[in-house]
């Protein structure tokens, strides 16, 4: 057993480091003059940099930066600036959205204005950063897989903090800037919405998020229990199929009938990645908006049991026009 | 024989934990071996016994068939088949299916001379199966603690489980467990996505090399992990995912019994904040 498992590099070579493949000559200098780490060289490739910037780069860092700091100083400004309690308090701090009474009209600085701000800021730098990975492929001669995956991130973050708000007609429903402020809303929207674990689409990207573990554990674990054979060169595999790939191949095919190629299995990978934010982000939509109570829409489906019926029913206020 | 053009020559004889040549054969893709004996005997009692508990049940409403665990009451004493007894034979039917399948999966591995990495990831899933049906319901003392077999009651029982902590959110195990889930999912699309960008540059290119996978990632994030790491860093997110779930529940009860934004109260009441 105690025989070589390939979970950590034990010996590292070194030679000159990589500066990457020819950048046409449109493009910007790399910069940051690379170096080893032997830590992550433990794990993986010990090279880190150089980095290629380029202005969108630029600006998509410039503006999250930006959108870092007014969070953080808002929060700053609630402990009245002592930093001690900024560092004692940093879990429960927020930075809130504007009240309900605002709608989707523009709040006063210090009443969800700068939230807004913030979140503009953010997602002209997560927009920005968007074009980059695409434009970096481009550059590259590769295709733009990593984009469209992205793409689905980016969707789900405007759905919770764009779409919806402005489908339910104020800036009031989006999520706050917090660590334990943004769990709380997670909680709150669930329960006031009859129980998300009812939403369907909630639980497909359940699935897909818990497939996604589960793929990417079987998928590393195979590469690395054929490594011996060269499993981990995929793109050679994919063109020319190898002893690793027919032995990762027939392991799943003996185990469970069936198993992906040594690229399909990429493939797999990208849709159930793909999809827990791409399905997620269409039940959070449909909270509010289509559907009010996910509890009640499960029952007059079929999918839940209603409980029997003890008290006389109370109307939601909210479905009477009272604003909270 | 549904075999591949390539898969005669891997088809050896071997390998087996136990039993020698016995059941070392294969069925059509499927290898059998004893612990495939022992896989197909575990599953087809649990599906019975699962499929009796519905048919003694109010539905057949497929989302709605349940088979609830015994009651709190009942503490860890063997209960009526259907008052929790079933429950209690298809939990020992599904550890016997998933410990025979991981050892089925060590056979196959023996037999192409691969690592044992799948089995042991696998083996981290029915440990947290374990955490969950076993070792918390023990430590509370009562297998009515463990989640039932249904499609939504099982849903009901996480969000009942939750609300028992007040907020389960502020599990500091099942914040490092999220994390670690949409960390896993994260990497995952990086992965497949850059892989097939790779092999699929579009229309009349030239398939391209690791060279450029690793420069596309330092071109965007100054670091690339590399082929290699990639699936270590894979397998290691993916396996801390499972291993901080099972710690986020089996802490909830006999750990702590309070209300989890509560927990939080030591960080608040450090003697170095001062006052």
């Amino acid at each position: 057993m105690a025989e070589y498992q390939n979970l950590f590099t034990t010996v590292q070579p070194t030679g000159p480091a990589s500066m990457g493949v020819p950048l046409p000559p449109e493009d910007a200098e790399r910069i940051g003059p690379p170096f080893f780490s032997h830590l992550a060289g433990r794990l993986g490739n010990a090279q880190i940099g150089p980095i290629y910037l380029g202005w969108l780069g630029l600006a998509s860092l410039i503006l999250g930066t930006l959108a870092f700091n007014i969070i953080g100083f808002n929060m700053l400004a609630q402990v009245d600036w002592n930093p001690i309690q900024l560092i004692r308090q940093l879990f429960w701090l927020a930075l809130d959205p504007p009240a309900p009474k605002y709608g989707l009209s523009i709040a006063p600085l210090n009443d969800g204005g700068w939230w807004q701000i913030t979140g503009f800021m953010l997602t002209l730098s997560v927009l920005l950063w968007w074009v980059r990975m695409y434009r970096r492929a481009t550059q590259l001669g590769l295709g733009h897989h990593v984009a469209w995956a992205f793409a689905a991130a980016i969707w789900l973050f405007l759905v919770c903090g764009f779409f919806r708000p402005v489908l339910m007609g104020s800036w009031a429903e989006s999520v706050p800037f917090g660590i334990f402020p943004h769990l709380d809303w997670t909680a709150a929207i669930s329960l006031r919405y009859g129980n998300l674990f009812y939403n369907p689409f909630h639980a497909l990207s359940i699935v897909f998020l818990y497939g996604s573990v589960l793929l990417f554990a079987m998928h590393g674990a195979t590469i690395l229990a054929v490594g011996r054979y060269g499993g981990e060169r995929e793109i050679e595999q994919i063109i020319d199929r190898g002893t690793a790939s027919e032995r990762a191949g027939l392991f799943w095919r003996w185990t469970m009938g069936y198993n992906a190629t040594m690229e399909s299995v990429h493939r797999w990978a990208w849709w159930f990645a793909v999809l827990c934010p791409l399905v997620g982000g269409i039940g959070i939509l449909l909270t509010g908006t289509v559907v009010d109570n996910w509890y009640l829409w499960s029952v007059k489906h079929h999918v839940v049991p209603s409980y029997p019926a003890m008290w006389v029913p109370t109307i939601d206020p909210a479905l009477l026009g009272v604003k909270p | 024989m549904a075999m591949l053009s390539f898969e005669r020559k891997y088809r050896v004889r071997g390998g087996t934990l136990i039993g020698g040549d016995l059941f070392d054969f294969w069925v059509g893709p499927f290898y059998v071996g004893f612990f495939g004996i022992t896989t197909v005997f575990f599953s087809l009692v649990g599906t019975a016994m699962i499929l009796w508990g519905a048919a003694m049940g109010p539905t057949w409403n497929p989302w709605q068939i349940n088979i609830a665990p015994p009651d709190i009451s009942n503490g860890l004493k063997m209960a009526p088949m259907l008052a929790g007894g079933l429950w209690q034979v298809i939990t020992v039917c599904a550890l016997g299916a998933f410990v025979s399948w991981a050892l089925r999966e060590v056979e196959i591995c023996r037999k192409l001379g691969m690592g044992l990495h799948v089995p042991v990831a696998f083996g981290f899933a029915i440990f947290a199966y374990f955490t969950l049906q076993i070792i918390r319901p023990v430590l509370m003392g009562s297998w009515g603690h463990a989640f039932p077999y249904g499609i939504y009651s099982h849903l009901d029982w996480v969000s009942n489980t939750g609300y028992q902590y007040l907020h389960f959110h502020y599990n500091p195990a099942h914040m490092i467990a999220v994390t670690l889930f949409f960390a896993t999912t994260l990497s995952l699309s990086l992965h497949g996505a850059l892989v097939l960008s790779a092999t699929n540059p579009g229309n009349g290119q030239v398939v391209k090399t690791p060279e450029h996978e690793d420069t596309f990632f330092r071109d965007s994030i100054g670091y690339s992990v590399g082929t290699l790491g990639i699936h270590r860093l894979g397998l290691f997110l993916a396996l801390a995912a499972v291993w901080f779930s099972a710690l986020c529940i089996v802490i909830s009860g006999p750990f702590w019994t309070r209300g989890w934004p509560e927990w939080w109260g030591w960080w608040l009441n450090m003697p170095i904040w001062g006052r």
